[in-house]
């Protein structure tokens, strides 16, 4: 199993999910995050004067999936998350030690 | 002479209506992205010190200065001359206030139609022009003597100068400045709503000094106007909340801003209705609102915060309803129900002026502001949020 974990624009979130939804993939932890790539955030000018914007908010979802679907998922993300533009956000493919289901102990289940 | 009574009830009726322009601020703030927040409460604010700088200098004299042709008041007022202590039932500077509170609030409202994309500086810019070329106008006509008042025209709160004048004024505004980047594309969901219903819980309440308060008297016709104005909040609440629950499911935003339909649209009636009046007023109201502003989405228009819908298709209801259930016995005016058909022609008049006059000469004040200095901040900040990009400033840290 795989930790997918995509970090994308706020703004383009409702279509990522709709996307994953509408291909079988419902399990997702979402979190609002601040971050920032390789241009160092935005800078705004103003009169000459540059004011920097270190941090720009972004989406974070991590999907925990069977290694056959890894693929598949991060195809529809990118697909769906692009504007591009810088800021379109970075997609993170983890490997999964164990996963154990807190209602039932069980561990492991072939889920995502 | 002055009464002592009415002098400490508009006293309060002016602090309460100076509660509702940040009221806007809140309920406008919680229905945008959490990155313009404070850009929208902010704009309510800078909309209330402009307007009540610019209401002293010239504004309440362009308003309720000596009648010129029916069109404008003299600027015998101007910087205050002459207004002082005394008045007739109340201080002629409570007056002053007491309308000045008004023209803040009505700029406030306007913001709706540039939420989330608009310059500050050229807001300031925009916001002294409307205040002068439009609402100054607008007060003279209905209340200052101007030609609406010669006409007989009724409108006892502000339903034409507040209200449609505003609405209108917010959709020409929006189609000037153009949509918000990826409107119809982004989710643009409301980042607050709590902070949206004690927004409009302070309208609501702000709303009882509005209408009670333009009897300018602590008596019956005030009392009139206090209860109308809840009925009809009360009426249009669950109006809108009936109509979205059919849709769908009856989201708070949609009870209350059924709330401020009903309260809109009671506006330039509370003096001249009767309580049981007031019910149909509000529902039909709610209603009426309700598919202005689905009519507005089906268009793709982004008046963002639905001004429009709500206070200026509101406010046209109103001022017609007006026409229609007004009661001598009341305001001394009959309208339609009562056998006097006349007051509702009247009134259409009324409202067709102030609509074509507010959209036109918005319109043309948005273009050459857009012109000179660009009523819109640039790509980048409005992505950014312009709570960082004009106020460095956030909700989060």
């Amino acid at each position: 199993m795989k930790m997918v974990t995509a970090v994308v624009r706020p703004e383009m979130f409702d279509a990522v999910r709709a996307a994953l939804e509408a291909d079988g993939i419902y399990g997702m932890t979402v979190s609002e995050v601040m971050g920032r790539g390789a241009q160092k955030g935005i800078a705004l000018r103003f009169r000459g004067k540059t004011m920097p914007v270190e941090l720009i908010p972004k989406v974070k979802i991590d999907m925990v999936v069977r290694d056959a679907d890894v693929e598949r998922i991060v195809g529809i993300v990118r697909a769906n998350g692009r504007t591009g533009r810088p800021g379109d956000g970075r997609i993170f493919v983890l490997p999964v030690e164990s996963i154990c289901r807190v209602r039932t102990d069980q561990e492991d289940p072939e889920e995502g | 002479m002055i009464d002592s009574g009415a002098t400490a009830f508009i006293l309060v009726c002016t602090a309460l209506v100076m509660l509702m322009t940040p009221g806007v601020g809140l309920f406008y703030g919680g229905l945008v992205r959490r990155k313009n927040f404070i850009s929208m409460l902010a704009l309510a604010f800078i909309a209330f010190a402009l307007v009540s700088i610019q209401w002293v200098v010239c504004g309440y004299s362009l308003s309720f200065g000596a009648d010129i042709n029916g069109l404008i008041g003299s600027l015998e007022y101007a910087f205050l001359q002459g207004v002082g202590m005394d008045g007739d039932g109340i201080p002629d500077l409570l007056f002053m206030a007491f309308q000045m509170v008004f023209a803040g609030l009505t700029l406030a409202i306007v913001t709706s139609g540039v939420a989330e994309r608009i310059k500050i500086s050229s807001f300031v810019v925009f916001g002294l022009l409307w205040t002068t070329l439009v609402y100054d106008p607008l007060a003279h006509w209905a209340w200052g003597g101007g030609w609406a008042a010669q006409l007989g025209a009724l409108d006892f709160a502000g339903g034409t100068v507040v209200h449609i004048s505003s609405g209108f004024s917010a959709l020409a505004l929006a189609l000037v400045i153009g949509k918000r980047l990826g409107f119809g594309g982004h989710g643009m969901e409301p980042n607050n709503i709590p902070m949206v219903l004690l927004g409009g819980a302070l309208l609501w309440f702000g709303w009882f000094g509005f209408n009670a308060g333009s009897a300018l008297a602590a008596d019956g016709l005030a009392a009139n106007a206090f209860v109308v104005t809840n009925i009809a909040a009360a009426s249009g609440a669950l109006a809108w909340l009936c109509a979205a629950w059919v849709r769908g499911r009856p989201g708070s935003v949609g009870i209350i801003s059924g709330a401020i339909a009903g309260l809109v649209a009671i506006t330039p009636a509370a003096g001249f209705v009767t309580p049981m009046a007031a019910i149909p007023i509000g529902a039909a109201a709610g209603l009426v609102c309700y598919g202005a502003l689905l009519f507005r989405v089906r268009q793709g228009l982004d008046e963002s915060l639905d001004a429009w819908a709500i206070h200026g298709m509101g406010g046209i209801f109103g001022a017609l309803a007006t026409g229609v259930f007004a009661v001598a016995a009341i305001g001394g005016v009959d309208g339609l129900l009562y056998g006097n058909p006349g007051q509702l022609l009247i009134q259409i008049v009324d409202v067709a002026v102030v609509v074509a006059y507010s959209f036109g000469v918005t319109y043309v004040i948005a273009k050459v502001v857009d012109l000179a200095m660009g009523l819109r901040v640039t790509e980048e900040e409005e992505y950014v949020g312009l709570d960082i990009a004009q106020h460095g400033e956030s909700v989060r840290v």
